[in-house]
């Protein structure tokens, strides 16, 4: 195996026993993304040159004896919506193809204060309005597992970065789904922590109410060492929650005797594929011989969750993304008559159709003589949809579904119908109107592509997310499978150190 | 539901977005297929729910009032399209 | 048909705090362009507002002191329209549930005490600056104002004609010194007006179609503005035209309204709920501290002059409405000042002097305490009522004491017999004539005898008894 395919932790102890320099593990990331990058597309920038100086500052720092983090010296990529200073954010658009932020995202800072060294900023759909990655001004990213799939998305860069090795983990963004339907479409674990978890300082912003930072994983003990980093209280975002933060690696026990699970019988009804059904149903039956309790439950309201995500990610969109106006930064077309028409053509020129669409249907949904039928009807939809899962809480610890109906689907499949489109976040969409932490880990294959199931929890209980993938994790191997992508450059690269292809 | 040609070029008004009159009924009949799957929360009856603008039960965060670092004009106007000195330049702008 | 005016007004009042309304940018006015600002008052991608605390308290204290009710739970919303000067291309506001509401503010008219009510009070953020003249290839743009924070005042329409307009504005802006929130100073914006008016035939109670005014800049500019726009809604209207709803620009130069050239797009400004900020409960312990830091408002003052200190109305009206004046009045009465004379002095000879060098009372040196001590001279009969002025001119300008003037010019009334009976006999020596007519029984003649006695002792002659002295002398009962 090569350092590309290991996780955080393992790498750490490589690191901190001497063994691996991080200018080795750097050096080795960057030759998988020489090897492999034209044909997967992760990255919307690769920043070589901070990757090596942060590197060899946390080969220094080892060396001088100063304490070395789990983080310290490990390889990220940041979707490109999160803000890094004098490092190009795009959020994959026209619109911002040239803007260098003057200010870090406070995840951003957290991540190098824990050591943490940039590879790149990942692909994604255009401001994160996507669930395929190919909604990007850059191109799409193509899924490790079968290049002629999707990713997933929006986040769908990190998910194939940390799937392909091109970094260890990653930051993508979730508001209805975008960690967790790519971690399940690449074979990764994804974790969308409770609204007000993770600071979204510096997050651009998409659907601030549903908005939410969280990491890619090769692993579930890799996602809680990530947790630890950004997870914890801002006072620069007044949504982000005081709740103390636990150390999230106390979660990492294989017992789940006596966890109560409920299975909402809502997101197994039509549009499931047969190998995904198949896939979770034996994951439930694993966490159940583990001595869960497992029991079917009922989340009424699940059928207008797409319709009021659909209302109110659109209506905030629509006011969050006026700001793109060519004035301060940012795309601004030419040969404009007068500021007016500046604008309207610098936003029709510098966003894509699938966020003009967006813009458009968010502008409708606010505008006079609507908004009582669509924003303030889809506000007391979601009260709804909150009272379903309060009241499930009630009986159960968490709740088990698939993350996503089907697994990958092909690159333009769904590029031309919107709505179907829609359709691939049935199952994430529900969870962000809710504010609740979510995880997707892989659970099987199916087509020879990964299967993710979700586990959802009431409010801050990520560690008990944690506690039931760890324990899942412990059972099965799917989280060491790699995609065969990597594993012909590692086999062309190192013939007489060709990897087991077990598993 | 439908939204006609007339109410796409009116929101694009709001939304500051130029269209072309292709893009026009092509948003006119993809708005119109979304919003009838919309249709389906009418059928909820919720005069009795609150609305949930924020799903955490947080209030009156603020900061106390004082002055920190700005940012150097020229940090401020890197991104600037187009600048004259320490402004932004813009094409002028009409009587609002 | 006689028409009356039916105005409503909108000001805009800029709080004066240290930092902007929802990042720490400084708030201070003026400054070299776009050096007060920071990547959340650029609305840069990825930013968040905090609220300033400050602020908050602010607006409730303005609530507070024009009666408004304080809303127990409080949220900003987003006011969502395209404009440069608006770096997220939305305000942030509040829309249907403002801090403050029903209120009111009493103004005095020529008729008698008007109740002015007050619809709302809300919180919201200042815009930026453009520049449009003398710049060929567009406009310029600088966010030193951005994100200042600002409350909006929005009064009921009942207000009748320009004066009371003017003396409704007056009032806004007085309370507000008074309460400390802003320096409302119009000439730098930091108050603004918008009026709508409509009209309607006199004694009817339907509301006309109202039209915007914007762009007033000054409380006299407003009452011309309603003046002229009244006019011309009248002739309007009694040329059988229709008023049409728009907004109307006022130009300050030429004395008119003018409707805006470009196509009026309807507003529609899609306010939601801003998700980056939680909502605000102020419960009554909050209120109640706001309340207890309210100081004196002017109606009070002026009930405490007319009251206590039987002040004239006009005298205590004019006091009030300078929040200087009114607390340099009130601290040399504290210091023992008669009232009367303080209020007296302050009016006609220190607001004389500061008139004729275009000061304020805090650009002269003279210190309450000054003051006090000027009227015991004069009490005290140490000095005249008219050696009294030079001695407050003097005071104004080196800001030494009264009592260190009056030693160091030997300003000491002769009070002294004796020293004046010398003085006095001189002067009758020397006019004969006078003394003449006197004691033929013209005795006015007196007078300018008098006055010769006070101009041989440079003023110092207490007048009273220089008048006894020569009336004896002349008597010849000495």
């Amino acid at each position: 195996m090569s350092l590309c395919d290991l996780t955080a932790h393992e790498l750490h102890k490589l690191f901190s026993s001497g063994e691996a320099s991080a200018t080795e593990i750097a050096e080795a990331h960057l030759e998988r993304i020489e090897a492999i990058e034209q044909e997967v597309r992760a990255y919307v920038t690769v920043t070589r040159d901070r990757l090596l100086e942060a590197a060899a500052a946390a080969d220094k720092a080892r060396q001088s004896g100063e304490v070395i983090g789990p983080l310290t010296g490990i390889p990220m990529a940041i979707k490109d919506n999160i803000v890094t200073q004098g490092v190009k954010t795009t959020c994959a658009s026209r619109i911002l193809e040239n803007f260098i932020p003057p200010y870090n995202a406070t995840v951003v800072d957290r991540l190098y204060n824990a050591g943490g060294c940039l590879v790149g900023k990942a692909n994604m759909d255009e401001f994160a309005m996507g669930s395929s990655c190919e909604h990007s001004h850059f191109g799409p990213t193509h899924n490790p597992w079968d290049t002629g799939r999707v990713p997933g998305g929006s986040s769908g860069g990190s998910a194939a970065a940390v799937a392909a090795g091109e970094a260890v983990f990653a930051l993508g963004s979730d508001t209805g789904g975008s960690i967790r339907q790519p971690a399940s479409f690449c074979g990764v674990v994804g974790m969308k922590p409770t609204y007000g978890r993770v600071s979204r300082y510096g997050l651009v912003a998409f659907a601030s109410s549903l908005d939410q930072i969280g990491p890619f994983t090769r692993d579930i003990t890799d996602c809680a060492l990530v947790l630890n980093a950004i997870c914890g209280h801002d006072p620069r975002d007044t949504t982000s929650a005081s709740e103390p933060v636990p150390d999230f690696t106390e979660s990492l026990v294989p017992d789940i005797c006596g966890m109560r699970l409920g299975v909402p019988r809502e997101y197994f009804e039509e549009g499931l594929s047969k190998g995904v059904r198949e896939a979770v149903n034996s994951a439930i039956e694993l966490l159940a011989e583990m001595g869960a309790t497992v029991e079917e439950c009922s989340l009424p309201h699940t059928r207008y969750a797409l319709s009021t995500y659909y209302l109110i990610a659109p209506a905030e969109a629509s006011s969050n993304l006026a700001r793109y106006d060519g004035v301060r930064y940012g795309y601004r077309a030419s040969g404009a008559r007068d500021f007016v028409d500046m604008y309207k053509k610098t936003r029709y020129e510098g966003f894509g159709p699938e966020v003009r669409r967006r813009i458009m249907l968010g502008t409708y949904a606010l505008s006079a003589g609507y908004y009582d039928a669509y924003y303030l009807k889809a506000l007391k939809v979601r009260t709804l949809i909150c009272k379903d899962f309060d009241n499930a809480f009630d009986k159960f610890d968490a709740l088990v579904t698939p993350t996503a109906p089907t697994v990958a689907f092909s690159l333009g499949e769904k590029a031309a119908d919107p709505l179907s489109m829609y359709l691939s976040d049935i199952c994430t969409i529900p969870v962000n109107l809710a504010g609740l932490p979510a995880l997707s880990v892989t659970c099987g294959f199916n087509e020879g592509m990964p299967v993710g199931l979700q586990l959802i929890g009431p409010h801050f209980a990520e560690g008990t997310l944690l506690r039931l993938g760890y324990a899942l994790e412990q059972s099965t191997d799917f989280h060491r499978r790699r995609p065969p992508l990597t594993k012909t450059q590692e086999w062309d690269r190192n013939m007489e150190e060709a990897p087991d292809n077990a598993v | 539901m439908s939204i006609s040609a007339g109410e796409v070029r009116h929101v694009a008004e709001l939304a500051r977005m130029a269209l072309s009159d292709h893009e026009v009924e092509e948003l006119s009949a993809q708005l119109s297929r979304i919003l009838d799957h919309m249709e389906t929360l009418r059928e909820l009856p919720t005069d009795d729910v609150e609305p949930t603008a924020h799903v955490l039960p947080i209030r009156n965060v603020w900061r106390q009032d004082t002055v920190g670092e700005s940012l150097p004009p020229d940090a401020a106007l890197a991104n600037a399209p187009e600048r004259r000195g320490n402004y932004f330049l813009v094409p002028k702008i009409v009587e609002r | 048909m006689r028409y009356e005016m039916v105005v409503g007004l909108e000001v805009h009042i800029e709080l004066s705090t240290e930092s902007k309304m929802f990042c720490d940018c400084s708030a201070k006015f003026g400054g070299e362009a776009n050096t007060h600002v920071c990547p959340v008052c650029l609305g840069m991608p990825g930013v968040l507002p905090v609220p300033n605390k400050k602020a908050i308290d602010y607006a409730m204290r303005a609530s507070l002191a024009l009666n408004c009710q304080i809303a127990p739970f409080t949220k900003f919303d987003r006011k969502n329209y395209h404009y440069p000067d608006m770096p997220k291309d939305y305000q942030i506001s509040q829309y249907d549930k403002p801090i403050g509401s029903n209120g009111y503010v009493v103004i005095r008219t020529d008729k008698g005490d008007r109740r002015i009510g007050i619809r709302r009070l809300h919180m919201e953020e200042d815009t930026g600056k453009s520049l449009h003249e003398g710049v060929a290839a567009g406009s310029l743009l600088d966010f030193n104002r951005a994100g200042v924070p600002l409350i909006e005042i929005v009064s009921e329409p009942d207000i009748r004609t320009a004066e009371e307009a003017r003396l409704y504005l007056q009032k806004i802006r007085t309370i507000m010194l008074y309460t400390g929130v802003s320096d409302v100073k119009m000439e730098e914006g930091s108050m603004r007006c918008d009026a709508n008016i409509s009209l309607r035939p006199e004694g009817s109670s339907e509301f006309g179609t109202l039209v915007e005014i914007k762009n007033m800049n000054s409380f006299r500019s407003v009452q011309r503005a309603l003046e002229y726009e009244a006019a011309r809604q009248q002739s309007v209207l009694e040329s059988g035209g229709r008023i049409v709803r728009e907004t109307r620009h006022w130009d300050e130069g030429r004395g008119v309204t003018f409707s805006s050239r470009s196509k009026e797009e309807a507003h529609d400004y899609r306010y939601f709920p801003d998700p980056d900020l939680v909502p605000l409960e102020i419960n009554q312990e909050w209120v109640d501290e706001v309340r207890r830091a309210l100081p004196e408002l002017p109606d009070q003052r002026f009930r405490r002059y007319v009251e206590e200190y039987n002040l004239p109305a006009y005298d205590a009206r004019v006091l009030v409405e300078d929040l200087a004046l009114a607390g340099f009045f009130d601290e040399a009465v504290a210091a023992g000042a008669n009232p009367k004379a303080a209020s007296n002095w302050i009016m006609v000879d220190l607001q004389g002097l500061l008139k004729g060098e275009g000061k304020s009372i805090s650009e002269v040196k003279i210190k309450p305490s000054h003051l006090t001590q000027l009227i015991d001279l004069i009490e005290k009969a140490t000095i005249s009522g008219k050696i009294a002025k030079d001695v407050l001119v003097e005071v104004c300008f080196t800001g030494k004491d009264p009592e260190s003037v009056v030693k160091e010019k030997g300003l000491v009334q002769i009070t002294d017999e004796s020293a004046l009976i010398k003085a006095a006999e001189e002067v009758l020596a020397a006019n004969p004539g006078p003394v003449e007519d006197y004691r033929k029984g013209k005795k006015n003649a007196i007078g300018f005898l008098v006055g010769q006695l006070m101009k041989a002792t440079r003023g110092k002659a207490n007048p009273g008894l220089a008048n006894d002295i020569l009336r004896k002398l002349l008597d010849g009962s000495v």
